[in-house]
């Protein structure tokens, strides 16, 4: 059920909880109850919306950047991550398998701000070696969501 | 001048419904649950194994009976999801989807004066094949009452000596009704009994809700009698790509793949290599739109029993069949007047069969946000014949 719920939520937070129930042949008060079950044992983190900015007219610029680290001693790469992921700027930080250690993403209003942070706060870090920073040109599909997605039916209106 | 055509050809009834067709395709702003097809994409990673197979150049012809590959991966298939056992040299046919299997399938077995038997409502291609194939149509109407199942009382009733062959078409379309294994075991003593062959068309044999379909060919001693056809229209979402398949005895087989050989040559190359693909990775994206359409089809029963709108529970395809007796007008009208009036398309039962007079078929192969605006209007249409008595 937990499954079920949160594959329909990941799509549509903003769903109906009466027609989520419906859909999953379930009573509406087992899902609110299962919603905030989740929501309190942080399974869900936020509701948050998934916006294709480049048509408002907000300056925007992410940047995805590659770190490597040393690890420090009995804390490996926790604590070089929690002091970047702290900035309010970095909106995502995860640990990579391979050539390099720490994948930052960072969002600015533009590339001068965005560079500054990189070689201001993140280059003079003791633990950063090196970084190598990615901006992002174009957004073709975020969160599983194609952003110039064909909506029309072109299927033949009826057929048997 | 001669009449250039034939009568067997122009006996043939056209479709009861195409001046419905037309008017559909004519209005604007008209949604439609009306489609008898998925309203997903094919899955990207079978798309792109056929676009791959275009990039290679892979445009000749494969065998007569389809790729080998595929035949073995169909065999792998029917084994692993319906505990079926065919052999993939001898007993398996790659076909231009399912369609052409029932109509060579009826062209094999049929000899002048035989006859088959159809229960409706049904797919409408059974009726016109047999009567292609020179046989004889003999119609077995279900009854609601029994959530439009063949029992085999019904069956027994319509069984005379020159019954030859018994069209199983489950999962239905367009009711959606599923035959139980039970179901299928009282008609397969009969079939036993009077020597029938079946053609058992299992299109939607992937889209049952609250079990696993049972192929009727896996019961004891069916598989001899049994023509299972199947396909990935449904399935796999891959209507345009045109690709089923047959399995059954050698013997039938082998004529089949005759006459496919001399009308059809082979089915097309890059949807076979699409389909092995479909086939090797991709029953996950079966289960994940099974998923989806059970949802819908919840969400869409729900709603008609708000809005008081009878409905056995059908539990295969992705079709609702409910019941408009209540208001006291045909089908046709009804539909006609909920296109006209609130423009929502809707196939009347009519179209499936005679017996399908006071029933609707619903279609929800669409999205949630579609089948909702949709509901809007039927429910307006229901109210509005409510008031108006």
């Amino acid at each position: 059920m937990r499954e079920a719920i949160l594959t329909f939520l990941e799509k549509n937070s903003r769903i109906d909880l009466k027609e989520l129930a419906v859909i999953l042949g379930t009573d509406e008060a087992t899902v609110a109850n299962e919603i905030a079950k989740m929501e309190q044992e942080h399974i869900i983190c936020g509701y948050h919306t998934l916006i294709d900015w480049d048509k408002t007219s907000a300056d925007k610029v992410t940047a995805l950047i590659e770190v490597r680290v040393t690890p420090q001693r009995g804390q490996g790469f926790d604590s070089i991550a929690e002091r970047i992921y702290n900035y309010p700027e970095v909106r995502s930080v995860y640990l990579i398998s391979g050539a390099f250690d720490l994948m930052v993403i960072l969002e600015g209003k533009t590339l001068k701000e965005v560079s500054g942070f990189v070689s201001d706060k993140l280059s003079t870090l003791d633990s950063v070696l090196s970084t190598a920073t990615h901006f992002i040109l174009k957004k073709y599909k975020d969160h599983g969501t194609i952003f110039e997605k064909k909506t029309r039916d072109e299927r033949m209106p009826v057929t048997l | 001048m001669r009449d250039p055509l034939t009568k067997k050809v122009m006996d043939i009834a056209p479709s009861g419904i195409r001046k419905f067709f037309d008017i559909v395709s004519e209005m604007d702003n008209v949604i439609s649950l009306g489609v008898g097809e998925p309203d997903f994409d094919t899955p990207w990673h079978i798309r792109d194994e056929g676009i791959y197979s275009l990039e290679k150049g892979r445009t000749f012809y494969t065998s007569n009976a389809g790729l080998k590959e595929l035949r073995e991966e169909i065999c792998r298939y029917l084994k692993r999801r319906f505990a079926l056992d065919y052999d993939p040299v001898t007993e398996t046919l790659v076909t231009v989807g399912g369609s052409e299997a029932i109509d060579l399938a009826m062209r094999v077995m049929l000899d002048p004066g035989d006859e088959v038997l159809i229960p409706e409502p049904c797919y409408v291609s059974y009726v016109p094949c047999c009567t292609l194939a020179g046989g004889k149509p003999h119609i077995i109407e279900l009854q609601a009452k029994n959530e439009f199942r063949l029992t085999k009382e019904e069956l027994l009733e319509h069984i005379n000596e020159k019954t030859k062959i018994l069209v199983l078409p489950f999962p239905n379309n367009p009711t959606g009704a599923i035959m139980s294994r039970e179901d299928l075991e009282a008609i397969a003593e009969v079939v036993e009994e009077k020597d029938l062959f079946v053609l058992s068309d299992e299109i939607y044999a992937e889209l049952t809700y609250g079990g696993n379909h049972v192929s009727f060919a896996s019961l004891p001693g069916m598989k001899e009698r049994t023509i299972t056809i199947n396909g990935f229209s449904k399935s796999h979402a891959m209507t345009g790509w045109r690709l089923g398949y047959a399995c059954g005895p050698a013997a039938i087989i082998r004529q089949m793949t005759k006459v496919h050989q001399f009308a059809i040559m082979c089915a097309p190359t890059n949807s076979q290599y699409a389909a092995v693909e479909a086939l090797r990775n991709g029953d996950s994206d079966v289960e994940e739109m099974r998923q989806a359409y059970n949802g819908r089809r919840r969400y869409l029963l729900h709603a008609f029993e708000e809005m008081g709108l009878p409905c056995f529970e059908p539990k295969g395809a992705f079709y609702v069949f409910p019941s408009i007796q209540k208001f006291g007008i045909s089908s046709d009208e009804f539909a006609e007047r909920l296109l006209r009036e609130e423009r929502l398309a809707v196939v009347p039962g009519t179209a499936f069969g005679s017996c399908g007079e006071g029933f609707l078929r619903i279609s929800y192969a669409y999205s949630l946000e579609d089948l909702k605006k949709a509901l809007e209007r039927l429910k307006h249409f229901i109210e509005k014949l409510e008031g108006g008595r």
